[in-house]
């Protein structure tokens, strides 16, 4: 019935099937870019949706450590202070246990004691003395496990708290390198399921554990108490249960990680379907669609019944095997009532602890796929951790500032910037920029025109040291820029970038980004400036309008007005304008040319634009082309020139 | 909810006999202990001996057998009728999605489709999964247990059916205290890991503006607020445990007294007491059960409704009603006739209003106007991708609605704003447009859309890779794969909705070129921002705030037409004129 080709199949499955080991995410949408991007993830705003994103099966785990015992020791040390408190938490385990055992125990005397030759007063008595041990003992584990439990929650939060808060901080200080070579969904996903599975190791399971080794320890010390006999016979079928544990977990997780792949198969198609659901539209390609998710959905059905019925059926079987166990305690031990003289209390007792043996083994072993989970998760973590961050400015860097931004301590700068020589590619095979020769006064504005991928954005890169110069200089001033401190430098450059990055938040704490401590009328100038004003106030709550994630309640060109009030707002005496109009029409941006010529006023200014018309007045037009520069000069010099400048500017509007 | 029977009826003998066999378990666990407790009191007390006691053993180990048998086939059929429901419930979700218009698709977030798809579906499948093997398992059990002792020892059984209420009720308050502050929590989690992935979209801003410090301090106290929220939900969730263990603790303690009373004095048995204890176990670990199946069912149950509103979304947009559906687009005229339309229906203002235009079969229109004027609007009413709200639409003289849908959208193609390509080599994406062509055929209309040159240009050429692993093109390359793929449909009206706008203009002048030599019978409407783009039309129309302002040439634009002047100076030096 299907039109699918056998190969087309094959091709669906290894295309959007993604490695089992890494996250759950399939390929992205194909992006255009100037670098190499894997793409992938869980897409952008408003592209998450729910907390831990889609996920698979989150019961069974996924992913085996490589270094568990490296990743433990790590682990341990976030619970840094709390240390103290794990003995006492592991103290009330043991009482607990103890106690669960002790009370379990006591039923052999009790119960041998309504059985035995006496009188009725003496049992009476016996027994009343019995339940009352019996309360107290059970009272002394009761409070334990509250406490236990209550202290562990407080120690696990704690390091969650510890490692979230490292991750965050580690991943500020890496260089813009990292995050060009990397989606966001990858991180994301490491800030949520995987600290999500190491969360659940901390809270539950390493209690859980413990007191699991004690129960079962303590179960086979009192069978042997109990009845040596008996207790051999049962242990004897210990073997068997860990191996009947071993095999079913061999197989659940070979079986897991097929489904896992068919599982990324189907949430990647999904994600890149959806997306593009609108052109699947246009193209009429929605039966195909629909037949492709049918062959990969049911894919993953078939793998899932394998792998779920393992996983499913270790409860039954281990359970069951000891209810064999117990049968066998109750035969044995009932022909040792007979014939050895075994009290009927112990009996009891016995069929008791057989019956319940296999779930701390069944427990066991759950507990193992968890803690194998949250060992990967943590790896993971770890290894963003581990990332070389940007270079820390050495001790003895200089502190820039500017007229219009004084700070105290630092130097001076009018905003005289100069590129000497300057030569840098992203990948040592391709330089992007090869010695190019720069130089602006301050206040001039310096503009860039050249096709895509000449150059024109890895200018601002450089002068930002988001990247490094390969060879020659960048100067402030005068002032080598790798002396300036990084902070320093960044905060006396505003960007404005072409893809808009607004934040969740109000509309005036988005303006204000530019500078913390702007006043409400300094708000509003600045969005005068970008001729934002009037779009704000007609917004349901004005500038108080909550935007929601990146601005989506409103227009991509009201978006970049925003942009541009963020950057008029900072007092930066140099100012990047990276494609700053370019969704905004030629009609509005000439109302805007007024703004923004406030804006540029007795800053240094580097315009990137692809509208002729916003270059028109810089000072220096620069032509780039190759990483070389072809041509410089004024507007009406470069027409002069009657080269490639005239020809962009007389044939065309726009550039590649 | 009826919805869901039609998932659970092709898998209803599963749905039957999973939880049958569980009962099975079920049973046998329940019969286990009474076992026990013949043989304390016939084979030990009563003296029926040995091999009275061997044979019982030997039942119980059948029982055992029966039990794991019982048990494996029920996870067996659990499975099966689990992964059955969600497979096609999968498959029907994403169906419908495809069904969507535009304005359904509108109206839903992308990510939040996506999660509907994954995240909601797997929830539910694993509530069921949970359900059919323990929604008659611990019930199942809570009955058993309690109706053996009640057969066992009336007044003993009053005991137990005494505190069990009170347990109830317990774990009742706790977990009622506790949903909303799960809730409560679900949403801090929610706001971290919207802080985290702004600020990972956005870390160019961050570290321009050096807000690194204002970003440590945002992500603490979302941090901190989400420690307190969860330290504040678990608190009360870890009284369940104790309680647990109280009330079996002095459940049991209850029924040693009361019923070692009665052994004392004779009138029941040791065995029987010894099986008591086993129950009293059994029926409140069940109740635990039970509650742990209420708390995860709550997240599955907000999954289902996720999952039920896009399944009752109302599609608004259908060929139902299409009076010619055979019909194809042979000459390609497209007419607007009092045309209004607005995407919200509770908006006061028009999007478009009072369109009144013809184009002749073959034409090359152009249309321009400023950002939001409601060009992307009026060409989307061609195909049908949105429906008007006044007036017709007609294409070769019969309105748009009277063709069915694959017709029409076959015979107008549309590049829209947003490019997007998918996975797969860069003939497939071309493919999408004509699966049948061959590979000349690709290879010419690529040519056309001024691709071939560039894609042969690759080492892989047209099997290069689009997307993970493989080639990333720019942003000119990519419309232009997006024009080349819509002209493989040879549709008779061409729509280009600002195609170019990253392609220079000497190649952009190519391509209208091969349009025009290549292209003369296809109607061709292009949108563009650039004067330049649409100055060689049969014919411009303006638009500005949603009304036709102006058609004509060029010139007689130039002339006549205020806005169409504006943006002409707006782009223009007014010293060099265009060539």
């Amino acid at each position: 019935m299907s039109r699918l080709s056998e190969g087309r199949k094959e091709e669906l499955l290894r295309r959007y099937g993604s490695d089992p080991e890494n996250s759950f995410g399939g390929p992205g949408r194909i992006k255009a870019g100037k670098l190499k991007k894997r793409p992938g993830g869980f897409g952008g705003p408003g592209g998450f949706g729910g907390p831990g994103g889609p996920r698979g099966q989150g019961a069974i785990g996924g992913g085996k450590p490589k270094n568990a015992g490296a990743t433990i020791n790590r682990l341990l040390a976030y619970i840094g202070r709390d240390k103290v408190k794990l003995p006492v938490v592991f103290g009330f385990v043991l009482l607990s246990t103890l106690s669960s055992l002790g009370g379990s125990y006591l039923l052999r005397p009790i119960i041998n004691n309504l059985v035995a030759e006496a009188s009725l007063t003496v049992k009476l008595n016996n027994l009343l003395l019995g339940i009352l041990l019996m309360a107290g003992i059970y009272s002394v584990g009761v409070i334990c496990t509250y406490l236990q439990q209550k202290i562990m929650i407080g120690v696990s939060q704690n390091s969650l708290i510890r490692i979230r808060e490292e991750l965050f901080g580690k991943i500020q200080k890496l260089p813009l390198k990292y995050h060009d070579t990397h989606t966001h969904g990858d991180l994301m996903s490491r800030f949520t399921n995987d600290l999500e599975s190491v969360g659940e190791m901390l809270n539950n399971t390493l209690p859980q554990i413990f007191s699991g080794v004690l129960t079962l320890v303590g179960t086979i010390i009192l069978m042997f108490v109990t009845n040596w006999i008996l207790a051999m016979v049962i242990v004897i079928t210990v073997p068997l249960l860990f191996c009947a544990g071993g095999l079913i977990g061999k197989q659940s997780r070979k079986y897991y990680k097929a489904q896992q792949q068919a599982l990324g198969a189907v949430n990647g198609y999904i994600e890149e379907m959806v997306t593009g659901q609108k052109v699947i539209k246009v193209f009429c390609h929605e039966t195909r669609t629909v037949e492709e998710f049918q062959f990969l959905s049911d894919n993953l059905r078939q793998k899932q019944i394998k792998a779920q019925f393992f996983g499913g059926i270790m409860g039954p079987v281990m359970g069951n095997l000891s209810q064999i166990s117990y049968s066998l305690s109750a035969a044995i031990g009932g022909i040792l009532c007979l014939t050895a003289n075994f009290d009927l209390g112990g009996l009891t007792i016995f069929t008791n602890y057989s019956r319940h043996f296999s779930r701390p083994i069944m427990e066991l072993s759950m507990h193992m796929n968890v803690i194998f989970s949250a060992l990967a998760g943590a790896e993971r973590v770890f290894e963003v951790m581990d990332e070389t961050p940007e270079t820390a400015d050495p001790t003895d860097v200089i502190a820039i500032s500017a007229a219009t931004n004084p700070v105290t301590g630092a130097r001076m700068v009018k905003g005289e910037v100069t590129l000497k020589d300057v030569t840098f590619g992203y990948i040592p095979e391709k330089t992007i920029l090869k010695k190019i020769n720069v130089h602006a006064q301050p206040g001039q504005k310096i503009a860039f025109v050249g096709s895509t991928g000449a150059g024109k954005t890895t200018i601002t890169n450089l002068i930002n040291r988001f990247y490094e110069v390969e060879s020659g200089q960048i100067l402030i001033d005068w002032i080598d820029i790798k002396q300036i401190g990084k902070d320093s430098l960044r905060g006396n450059i505003a960007m404005v970038l072409q893809d808009t990055h607004l934040f969740s938040g109000t509309v005036r704490e988005n303006i204000r980004y530019g500078r913390l401590d702007a006043t409400d009328d300094e708000v509003v100038t600045a969005a005068k400036v970008a001729w934002a004003h009037s779009f704000i106030e007609r917004l349901p709550q004005g500038y108080d309008t909550v935007l929601e994630g990146d601005g989506a309640n409103l227009s991509q060109g009201e978006r970049q007005l925003l942009n541009i009030a963020r950057a008029a707002i900072s007092k930066a005496p140099i100012l990047i304008l990276d494609e700053a109009t370019s969704s905004v029409d030629t009609r509005t941006e000439k109302h805007i040319e007024r703004g923004m010529d406030q804006l540029m006023k007795d800053r240094t200014t580097f315009v990137i634009a692809h509208r002729l018309s916003t270059v028109r007045n810089a000072d220096q037009i620069i032509v780039l082309e190759h990483g070389e520069i072809i041509e410089q000069g004024t507007h009406e010099e470069l027409l002069a020139l009657r080269g490639r400048y005239y020809q962009l500017y007389t044939g065309a509007v726009e550039l590649d | 909810m009826n919805r869901y029977w039609k998932y659970v009826k092709p898998y209803l003998p599963a749905f039957i006999i999973g939880p049958i066999l569980m009962i099975v378990e079920v049973i046998g666990e329940v019969v286990m202990p009474l076992l026990l407790s013949e043989i304390i009191d016939q084979g030990i007390i009563g003296g029926r001996g040995i091999s009275y006691i061997i044979t019982m053993g030997i039942t119980m180990v059948i029982t055992a057998l029966v039990m794991m048998a019982g048990g494996v086939g029920g996870a067996y059929f659990a499975v099966k009728a689990s992964s059955g429901f969600a497979n096609d419930l999968r498959k029907d979700l994403f169906r419908k999605i495809q069904e969507f218009s535009f304005k359904n698709i509108d109206q839903y977030s992308t990510g939040s489709l996506i999660t509907r798809l994954t995240n909601d579906i797997t929830q539910v499948q694993n509530m069921l999964q949970m359900m059919l093997r323990l929604a008659l398992r611990a019930p199942g059990m809570l009955i058993g247990a309690l109706i053996m002792a009640f057969i066992l020892n009336l007044k003993l059984a009053l005991v137990i059916f005494n505190i069990i209420p009170l347990l109830a009720l317990a774990i009742y308050f706790i977990m009622k205290l506790a949903f909303p502050r799960f809730k409560l929590m679900q949403q801090k989690l929610d706001a971290l890991n919207t802080v985290t992935q702004e600020n990972l979209i956005n870390i160019r801003v961050v570290k321009s503006f050096v807000r690194e410090g204002y970003e440590q301090d945002k992500f603490s106290q979302a941090n901190r607020d989400l420690k307190e929220s969860t330290i504040n939900a678990l608190k009360v969730v870890i009284f369940t445990m104790p309680a647990v263990m109280l009330a079996m603790n002095v459940t049991t303690l209850a029924v040693v007294w009361f019923g070692g009373k009665q052994v004392i004095v004779g009138s029941m048995s040791a065995g029987v007491l010894t099986a008591f204890v086993n129950y009293v176990a059994q029926i409140l670990i069940s109740l635990m059960f039970v509650s742990m199946i209420i708390l995860n069912s709550s997240r599955a149950f907000a999954s289902a409704k996720r999952i039920d509103e896009v399944l009752c979304t109302e599609i608004d947009l259908t060929d139902a009603y299409a009076a010619n559906k055979d019909l194809t687009i042979q000459a390609g005229k497209v007419e607007f006739r009092n045309v209004y339309f607005k995407y919200y229906k509770n908006n006061e203002k028009w999007v478009l209003e009072d369109i009144n235009l013809v184009i002749e079969p073959g034409e090359t229109v152009g249309i321009i106007g400023s950002t939001g004027s409601g060009k992307s609007s009026l060409v989307q009413l061609i195909p049908r991708l949105y429906d008007v709200d006044r007036g017709e639409v007609l294409v070769d003289d019969v309105n748009v609605k009277d063709f069915s849908l694959y017709n029409l959208r076959s015979g107008v193609g549309i590049v829209l704003q947003k490019n997007v390509l998918f996975a797969g080599s860069i003939i497939e994406n071309l493919k999408w447009g004509d699966e049948a062509a061959d590979d000349n055929t690709v290879y010419q209309f690529a040519e056309i859309a001024q691709a071939h040159g560039f894609i042969t240009s690759f080492n892989e050429g047209y099997g290069t890779e689009l997307g993970q692993g493989g080639v990333n093109v720019s942003g000119g390359q990519k419309q232009r794969l997006c024009i080349a793929r819509t002209l493989l449909k040879r549709p008779k009206v061409l729509i280009l909705d600002d195609s170019t706008s990253a392609v220079d203009t000497a190649t952009e002048a190519k391509i209208r070129a091969g349009f025009k030599n290549e292209l003369p019978g296809t109607t061709k409407i292009i949108i563009a921002q650039r004067i330049s783009s649409v100055i060689d039309a049969d014919k411009i129309v303006v638009i500005d705030d949603g009304k036709i302002v102006g058609i004509g040439s060029h010139s007689e634009l130039l002339q006549s037409c205020e806005a169409y002047t504006e943006i002409y100076y707006s782009q223009m030096d007014k010293k060099v004129t265009a060539s």
